[in-house]
């Protein structure tokens, strides 16, 4: 029993370090070449010392060509290949690309635009009855006047038909079309979100991490501030401010971004600066140091790469938090206004006395929606978790 | 200049100076009250190192002897910890002269790191400072730095191009994101200015390929992980050749391989020695090492020399009784002795150190002089000096300073 799980084990590690394998010849390899090199050091005072360094020089290139049989793999490589073997992160990657082909390619083949009104609609005229008592030389009068206005059109939601795969809303708009086109916003700000906060986070953690005393304290301090906001609150407070500003629906989407960078990059420099405290002591910045290289060259060109690692991981993970934050924001009305469309405002439109009536009645308005932020959520999170895996040279599954 | 100097340098001996309740306790209060003074100090320090545009006078100096490379002069290197000051490297003196290999050796903490530390200013500060004494460096240009004086921007002009330094752990010191090519190019580029990515490339593959590093072009494009041990402190070597130093300090190079290897890699310091042309530093606590490389050799014991000479002196005549203990804990192949010997007791706690000679305690030929104050070095031939009370009758080195400036100019 002991003994086949013992077999079983050791048959998993030679499969799984067939990398570390090909490793280790390479390195038996060139043992092998430096022993011939030691011959070829030592020879030369002895009589026939160019016969044996030619013999050296026959034997390693006989080695070389052996060398150039085995692929050397690159780390970068190596987890490409680990993160590739993965099921999950597989699935993550088709759903993302799924979503971006949807979101960005399919407004090419949608007939509709994204503010164009395309439902059913009926002419209407409305009519506002006023009464008013007024009283004249002791008798009262009665005068019954009506607003009349303008005939206008009135959408009426519909289900999926053949022409709307998912219907229309209360405005008139083609759900599928406005799906594609909140897929447009969430994805390209939950991006730019993530990459502004990386660079940002990473350039203060890593100033923080580098110099210490002072600027640590005080980056440091900067960031436990950011870290004690309560983050929902704050963000609806920041988006209601700029509500009130006026701004218009067209640029609120770039207002709503520096909003989201600003209150997330606290935990990036966090990461940063606790990788970086670790690395700065390790002997090859100190050799780096040694060569003569300048503070700016050693954090750029030493420090971050070996960060990028934790940065890659934790930017993807958070990639989901950001769209979360931006549907939530345009749920509650804060977000991206309703003219334009985002999956938030979409499912929004539940909301009130009027959305009573949508959530019973017309799923199809709101759940397409839903499910475009679950599923994108969770590739990140698929993505995250498989690079996190593939990063972790510990890791052995 | 000199009065900027001076102030730190009194407010250490101050604090020395404090008598603490008890010495094997200290209260919080007297760790706060240290911190605070230690870091009085280090501020000014580091102030100092900071400043831009400082004026080359500053820094500029003389050799003493042309001959010499590399000139220590009195070097003070104290680390300011919260229990007190360290005097890592209290007082050393001694020269490289061009064209040698000078050997450091003791034993673990005696503070012969620091000295190499101290010559290419990475001590780690902001708690190791070099607080006095000079380190004097001739430099291609025909210049002398005094190391301990030059501003860091200064410094980083010196590092790797004209000294240059191989570490120990030939398994950490290279950066495992980058390939070995990627990080002996950096070299060139940073301190050969002007040249193309080609040819920085070229002058890698030719330097590995100089340290007998076979199928150069191969080794060039992988990573650190990629390499053994041996190979790895090849390229640290490669790497430390790139400029053409003037001198290299090898901080315990061979310390992390096995014993083939050591003896290759040492074959090949030396062979790349006379290659440059240059000098070699060479720190260890392996007293066989020093005795195949090097040409003059500097014992060291908790921060102070101890005894200095040519290696023939210190190996066939060694005069000190901490020396002639190391010679005699040494392994031999020719003897068969059933237990090693070693030196009873272990090296003092460097802080707070009282003015006796520090090997007292482990001595065994002490006797009624050694409770006097720390003895000084003695001349006792023309490389040859020693610091032990047994030789009180020979001339002090700091007395025959003048006659030997009347003899050289003979």
């Amino acid at each position: 029993m002991n003994k086949d799980k013992n077999k079983k084990d050791l048959d998993i590690t030679t499969e799984e370090t067939e990398n570390a394998e090909v490793e280790s010849n390479v390195t038996d390899e060139m043992k092998n070449e430096f022993e011939g090199q030691i011959v070829n050091i030592d020879s030369p005072n002895e009589t026939n010392g160019e016969k044996l360094s030619a013999e050296a020089k026959a034997q390693l290139e006989s080695d070389e060509e052996e060398f150039k049989r085995i692929k050397i793999i690159s780390p970068g490589k190596m987890v490409a290949k680990r993160f590739f073997r993965s099921k999950l992160s597989m699935i993550g990657l088709v759903m993302l690309a799924a979503l971006f082909i949807f979101s960005f390619a399919g407004p090419i083949f949608s007939s509709y635009g994204e503010t164009e009104k395309v439902g059913a609609s009926k002419e209407v005229i409305s009519v506002i009855p006023h009464t008013i008592n007024v009283t004249e030389d002791g008798v009262v009068v009665q005068y019954h006047f009506y607003e009349v206005s303008d005939p206008y059109l009135v959408y009426t939601k519909t289900a999926p038909t053949w022409q709307n795969w998912l219907g229309t809303d209360q405005y008139g708009y083609d759900v599928l079309t406005r799906l594609m086109y909140g897929g447009r916003v969430s994805l390209t700000l939950g991006f730019s979100v993530i990459i502004l906060e990386t660079i940002l986070g990473t350039f203060l953690g890593a100033l923080a991490g580098y110099f210490g005393k002072w600027v640590d304290q005080l980056i440091m301090r900067i960031v436990d501030i950011f870290n004690c906001l309560p983050g929902l609150p704050i963000l609806m407070l920041a988006a209601a401010l700029i509500d009130g500003w006026g701004v218009p629906g067209r640029y609120k989407i770039y207002c709503l971004l520096g909003i989201l960078t600003i209150f997330g990059w606290s935990g990036i420099a966090r990461l940063v600066r606790g990788q970086i405290l670790g690395l700065r002591g390790l002997e090859y910045m100190i050799a780096a140091e040694a060569t003569g290289l300048s503070t700016k060259r050693k954090i750029m060109k030493h420090l971050i790469p070996n960060v990028m690692p934790q940065l890659i991981v934790s930017a993807t993970l958070g990639l989901g938090g950001v769209i979360l934050y931006e549907s939530t924001l345009s749920y509650l009305g804060l977000g991206v206004p309703i003219p334009y469309a985002a999956w938030g405002t979409m499912i929004g439109s539940t909301s009130g006395t009027t959305g009573r009536e949508i959530l019973q009645n017309y799923p199809n308005i709101w759940i397409p929606a839903g499910v475009c932020i679950v599923m994108a959520v969770l590739a990140f999170n698929f993505i995250g978790d498989g690079l996190r895996d593939a990063f972790d040279p510990k890791m052995k599954r | 200049m000199a009065k900027n100097k001076k102030d730190p340098v009194i407010e250490v001996k101050e604090i020395e100076n404090k008598k603490y309740k008890n010495a094997m306790y200290m209260s919080n209060k007297e760790i706060r009250a240290i911190t605070k003074e230690n870091f009085k100090i280090t501020k000014a320090f580091e102030k100092q190192k900071r400043r831009k545009n400082v004026p080359e006078s500053e820094y500029l100096t003389e050799m003493k002897d042309p001959d010499n490379i590399v000139e220590f002069d009195d070097l003070h290197t104290y680390f300011f910890t919260s229990a007190g000051v360290v005097k890592a490297v209290d007082g050393v003196t001694f020269n490289i002269p061009r064209h040698s290999i000078v050997g450091v050796v003791g034993e673990s903490g005696c503070g012969k790191s620091v000295t190499s530390l101290s010559l290419m200013q990475l001590v780690q500060a902001p708690t190791g400072q070099i607080v006095d004494g000079a380190i004097r460096f001739a430099s291609t240009d025909g210049k002398c730095y005094d190391i301990s004086k030059v501003p860091t921007n200064q410094m980083n002009d010196i590092r790797g191009k004209q000294i240059s330094m191989i570490f120990q752990e030939p398994m950490t010191s290279l950066n495992p994101v980058f390939t070995i090519g990627n990080q002996l190019d950096e070299v060139t580029l940073l301190h050969i200015p002007g040249t193309s990515k080609e040819k920085a490339k070229q002058m890698s593959i030719a330097m590995l390929d100089k340290v007998g590093m076979a199928m150069p072009e191969n080794v060039y494009t992988r990573y650190p992980h990629q390499l053994s041990g041996g190979m790895r402190q090849r390229v640290m070597i490669a790497m430390s050749l790139l400029c053409n130093p003037q001198l290299i300090i090898a901080d315990e190079p061979t310390t992390a391989l096995d014993v083939t290897i050591q003896a290759q890699i040492l074959d090949l310091l030396r062979e790349i020695k006379t290659e440059i042309n240059g000098s070699i530093m060479l720190i260890t606590h392996d007293l066989g090492v020093i005795a195949e490389m090097a040409d003059y050799v500097v014992v060291m014991y908790a921060g102070r020399i101890v005894e200095q000479g040519t290696a023939e002196e210190i190996f066939l005549h060694p005069k000190h009784p901490y020396t002639i203990g190391l010679q005699k804990s040494k392994p031999m192949v020719t003897k068969d002795v059933e237990r090693l010997y070693s030196i009873p007791g272990s090296v003092p706690n460097p802080i707070n150190m009282p003015n006796y000679c520090y090997f007292r305690d482990r001595c065994n030929k002490r006797f009624k002089t050694c409770d006097g104050a720390y003895p000084e070095l003695r001349k006792l031939s023309k490389h040859h000096n020693v610091a032990c009370h047994l030789y009180d009758d020979k001339p002090a080195v700091n007395q025959t300073k003048d006659d030997n400036s009347v003899e050289e100019a003979k």
